[in-house]
């Protein structure tokens, strides 16, 4: 190989753009060639203080901002599935958007959808190690734990003084997000409180429905939406509903 | 009938933030090194963004930030022959100083000189922004935005051994000037 040949092959033998047979005739002559030799080791420190130095530009805020403003804009009304990820996670669905549409959307299949997975998730909590992640029938407990695992915090509240133990606090599954779950004890039956975010911050009045032999008492209050499902009676769950959320009202 | 994205489609631009967006401050980069003036950057990289939006229909890959700078080029390019025009608004950030420095020593006259300094970001920037077109332009996407040859010939719209003459014309002029730079400073 000639200096004339090498001077342009060994710069693709640094840029790693060289096939194996090519490289190693290049590197034969650099052996035997002080001149190219030093143009190689050259280009190599100046690639490297070049890569070290950080010699991009940082693009100005304003221009950003520029570029922002000239492109549409996300659309006001969400779309139905905008709705249902803002349903489940809480996304940034405007609550104008989102008061009047998520319970024309979600009235039909959506709601049975997600009530049905609901008690999916209440079953799956009643087999064997299953009901609680964190165990502890103290609210201070139980309410730190779900800090960091959900992007909603649940309220945790201690009934036992009403006839609703805490037992725990699980992380489930509905809708395909991760929800929050306050497990109560009632005598022997587990009611099961899941908690997610809502968009919509207006309160809604709760509903108890029943499904497959489970009641559900669902109910919206303060960008969360609750839903505590249990086998215990329509009245004693709408004791509990009630409870819950006199004692979330109730100062201190 | 199907719906047909407009230019007003939400979801478009959705894709099209997501997809383009986290090349701004390359493309920043590039528009900075190819006119050498913040302001003209500034209007280039808004350009590009806007026509990669009308086209973004069109895109197909293979990959978002050659595609980008392909487009930014060509609006470069008009920025140049707007400059050839009116050659008073043609202003330069680059001090006089580095234009005027000696670019082009050959190599093989001082082999026993090995590169020592290794220079700031502000110096490079300088030394870099002084090579000369069509080279600067080679140098910058292969050294500071790590394109591959390939890719560099898609953006340049060249063939790959020209990208490869370029390349080595533009190290051992950024090299020379490197040397040059050390010599001044001594």
């Amino acid at each position: 190989m000639t200096c004339d040949e090498a001077e342009v092959l060994l710069h693709a033998l640094i840029d790693g753009e060289l096939d194996a047979g090519h490289a190693r005739e290049v590197e034969s002559h650099i052996a035997g060639c002080p001149r190219c030799a030093a143009a190689l080791r050259d280009y190599r420190t100046m690639s490297k203080a070049i890569a070290e130095a950080g010699v991009g530009y940082t693009a100005p805020a304003a221009l950003r901002q520029r570029i922002e403003a000239a492109l549409p804009q996300p659309r006001r009304v969400p779309n139905r599935r905008a709705v249902l990820r803002g349903f489940a996670m809480g996304s940034a669905v405007s609550a104008l958007a989102a008061t009047g549409l998520v319970a024309i959307v979600l009235r039909n299949d959506d709601v049975e959808r997600i009530q049905s997975e609901v008690v999916s998730a209440h079953l799956r909590s009643l087999q064997a190690g299953h009901l609680t992640d964190v165990i502890s029938t103290d609210q201070h407990t139980v309410k730190p734990w779900f800090n960091g695992r959900l992007d909603v915090s649940p309220p945790v509240i201690d009934l036992t003084a009403q006839g609703f133990t805490l037992i725990g606090g699980r992380l489930d599954y509905v809708d395909a997000r991760a929800i929050g779950a306050v497990v109560y004890k009632r005598r022997q039956h587990v009611i099961n409180l899941f908690v997610s975010q809502t968009s919509s911050t207006e309160r809604r009045p709760a509903k108890i429905e029943t499904i497959q032999g489970f009641n559900i008492r669902h109910w919206s209050d303060r960008g969360l939406n609750y839903w505590a499902v249990s086998d215990i009676g329509k009245d004693e769950l709408a004791d509990f509903g009630e409870k819950f959320e006199s004692a979330i009202r109730a100062p201190g | 009938m199907p719906i047909k994205a407009s230019d007003d489609d939400p979801e478009k631009a959705r894709r099209f933030r997501e997809a383009a967006l986290p090349y701004l401050d390359d493309a920043y980069t590039l528009a900075r090194y190819l006119l050498r003036n913040a302001a003209d950057a500034e209007d280039a990289v808004q350009e590009c963004y806007l026509r990669a939006f009308r086209h973004f229909d069109s895109y197909r890959g293979p990959a978002m930030k050659p595609w980008l700078f392909a487009i930014l080029r060509n609006v470069c390019r008009a920025e140049y022959a707007r400059r050839a025009t009116t050659p008073t608004s043609a202003i330069d950030d680059v001090p006089e100083s580095a234009e005027q420095a000696p670019l082009w020593h050959e190599a093989e006259e001082t082999p026993e000189v090995q590169l020592q300094r290794r220079w700031d970001a502000d110096t490079i920037r300088r030394l870099v922004a002084a090579l000369a077109e069509p080279f600067r332009e080679t140098f910058v996407l292969r050294e500071i935005q790590n394109l591959s040859y390939r890719e560099i010939a898609d953006v340049a719209a060249v063939p790959v051994g020209t990208v490869m003459s370029r390349l080595a014309r533009a190290r051992a002029m950024l090299r020379s000037a490197w040397l040059a730079e050390e010599e001044q400073q001594q």
